[in-house]
């Protein structure tokens, strides 16, 4: 009898590996999990500490950060396929100053294996352009233009010793959704290797890099004598094209 | 006679739950005047009810929504004046501020694809943001204004009755209020009872005379039927412009100086007139197109055709296209109890 016994334990594990090892390679994992989103706001190598901290652009202007916020849209989770994932709703707002919003928790996101992710730094054009919004969109929560009806899709706000601004301001407010000085910029970011796995049963954790300084370097660098603020305009895509080559970076993930 | 019925009333929160406010939310029927083209805003996502347009009409003439309790939207949107602000250049804010611009008129907004002098704001429902945060308008912040309605009676009750639930958010105060001011169509003046050949629409000698200079003379900016082509243009106030208008949005160069072309209906009703109010009569403005008209840069071309500054108009002209425009005046409008203030709560 024990043979016959061990030999149905064996069918059965070996069924059941096959079946875990099929889902495994197919990816079929079924419902949708909760993905946190945390953002370590930096500048450089060194954690953001506003209003204290100082720090020097690539340019070697010094420099000091009072305001630091940013929002970002239409998260998307994409596999190794190249199926891609898009999280309704994803319109998220951090403010470096309220640690909360820093802390994000994306639900319902379907459950599987996931190699990057993309999403926009601002909020997408139609939105944008739509009427009367709530959540991290309310006008009510700030980083908004109501004189040019629009978002402010990052916010910078400091002093250096360079600006020519009254008060050696710095006052960065990009955003417009608008030709020529459009500023919605859309990334794509690695995961690192493991990659995300979304499940039913689990909270993954994707910790973000937010380098402040990544604005004013990239494709241009910036001179805070020649530039030290704008609301919006000609000059904003000069900061959206920096701050799309490098302000954001997947640390690493807790699955 | 209004044919071509447009009907986007539909009860406004599908998803509630049974409760007594489904009764307030009685749907009420956008019509467009059927000498009108197909509204831009239309309503989407947000459908009138009367609780929701009522709600609207309260909010409209709420002076809590203003920092100190002294201001509301018909402080400076006067029905009587079709919604501008009579004798005021420049809108008269909290803490006696004076704004920089002539306060417009509100009607037929729902036709409208931008708002302010600027076109700064491109949809209806955030139309009311500014005049509620400007520090020279209302003063007020969104998240106050929505602490102090909370706080009132009834209106986390008329919020419920509009919405189904006692919510309060900035979405649903700029959505009511969208409903009350969208729904403020003027299309009943003498001027629409001519077109739509309505008893009421018979014109005098000066009035067909006038309105014949018009198609040829002032047509092509005020067009006919909303007497506006919406576009932003220099009508030569000033050599060198104060206020850069349009260009503040736009930042392009050529639009240094424009603004937006207003409607001319109720124009009898709404003096002062221009984005500054610089001029009090409508004599003074038909006398600014004939002789006062500035050269500065980006002056319209339709103002200086053939080398001619202006629109040559002789006196009797000036006098034929007056009687015309005060075709344009809507009573009708201007005396509907719907829009009318109220007293404060």
């Amino acid at each position: 009898m024990k043979p016959i016994s061990i030999f149905k334990s064996l069918a059965f594990a070996a069924l059941v590996c096959t079946i875990l090892s099929c889902k495994k390679n197919n990816n079929e994992f079924t419902g949708s999990g909760k993905v946190n989103l945390e953002f370590d706001n930096m500048v450089g190598n060194q954690k953001l500490e506003l209003d204290t901290g100082a720090y020097t652009n690539a340019n070697g202007d010094d420099f000091k950060i009072t305001t630091f916020k940013y929002r970002i849209c239409n998260l998307t989770f994409n596999k190794a396929d190249g199926s891609k994932t898009l999280i309704p709703e994803s319109y998220l707002l951090i403010d470096a100053a309220d640690e909360q919003t820093t802390l994000q928790t994306l639900d319902n996101v379907p459950a599987g294996d996931y190699v990057s992710m993309d999403f926009v730094i601002g909020v997408d054009s139609l939105r944008n352009f739509a009427g009367a919004q709530i959540g991290a969109l309310d006008p009510a929560k700030g980083m908004y233009w109501s004189w040019n009806t629009g978002y402010i899709f990052v916010m910078l706000e400091g002093s250096s010793s360079k600006s020519t601004a009254k008060d050696n301001m710095l006052m960065f407010h990009v955003g417009g959704a608008k030709a020529p000085n459009n500023t919605v910029r859309k990334i794509t970011l690695p995961l690192p290797a493991g990659g995300l796995r979304v499940r039913s049963n689990a909270k993954p954790e994707i910790h973000l890099k937010v380098d402040a300084a990544a604005m004013f370097k990239g494709t241009s660098i910036i001179n805070f004598a020649t530039l030290n603020g704008f609301h919006g305009g000609v000059n904003a895509p000069i900061i959206a094209n920096n701050y799309a080559m490098g302000m954001f970076s997947v640390d690493h993930i807790h699955n | 006679m209004l044919i071509g019925l447009l009907t986007i009333g539909l009860i406004a929160n599908t998803g509630c739950k049974k409760n007594d406010s489904k009764l307030l939310q009685t749907p009420i029927t956008f019509v467009a005047p059927s000498n009108f083209p197909t509204p831009i805003y239309q309503f989407t996502d947000n459908a009138v009810s009367q609780a929701g347009f009522d709600l609207g009409h309260r909010l409209f003439y709420e002076n809590a929504l203003s920092i100190d309790n002294s201001t509301n939207c018909g402080s400076c949107h006067q029905q009587f004046a079709a919604f501008a602000n009579l004798d005021h250049k420049v809108s008269h804010g909290v803490n006696n501020c004076f704004g920089t611009r002539n306060a417009p008129t509100l009607f037929n907004l729902v036709w409208q694809p931008n708002f302010m002098w600027d076109g700064g704001v491109h949809h209806i429902e955030l139309s009311a943001l500014n005049a509620l945060t400007n520090p020279c308008e209302m003063a007020n912040s969104l998240d106050n204004i929505v602490k102090t309605l909370n706080k009132k009676t009834p209106y986390p009750t008329l919020f419920k009755n509009a919405f189904g639930s006692t919510e309060i958010n900035s979405q649903r105060i700029f959505k009511a209020l969208t409903q009350f001011t969208g729904m403020m169509v003027s299309a009943n003046s003498a001027y629409d009872k001519y077109i739509r050949k309505e008893k009421g629409g018979e014109f005098t000698n000066d009035e067909l005379a006038g309105y014949n200079l018009f198609k040829q003379k002032c047509n092509s900016c005020h067009t006919e039927p909303l007497f506006t082509d919406n576009t932003f243009r220099s009508n030569g106030l000033d050599l060198i412009p104060k206020d850069a208008g349009r260009e503040t949005i736009t930042l392009a160069v050529a639009d240094f100086g424009t603004f937006r072309v207003p409607s001319l209906r109720n124009i009898a009703l709404s003096s002062p007139y221009m984005h500054n109010g610089q001029f009090a009569t409508l004599v003074d403005v038909l006398k600014h197109y004939n002789s006062g008209v500035q050269n500065h840069a980006n002056l319209d071309a339709k103002l200086k055709e053939n080398g001619v500054l202006g629109i040559p108009l002789s006196v009797i002209e000036q006098q034929q296209i007056i009687s015309f425009l005060n075709t344009l005046t809507d009573n009708e409008f201007i005396h509907d109890p719907k829009f009318a203030e109220l007293p404060q709560l």
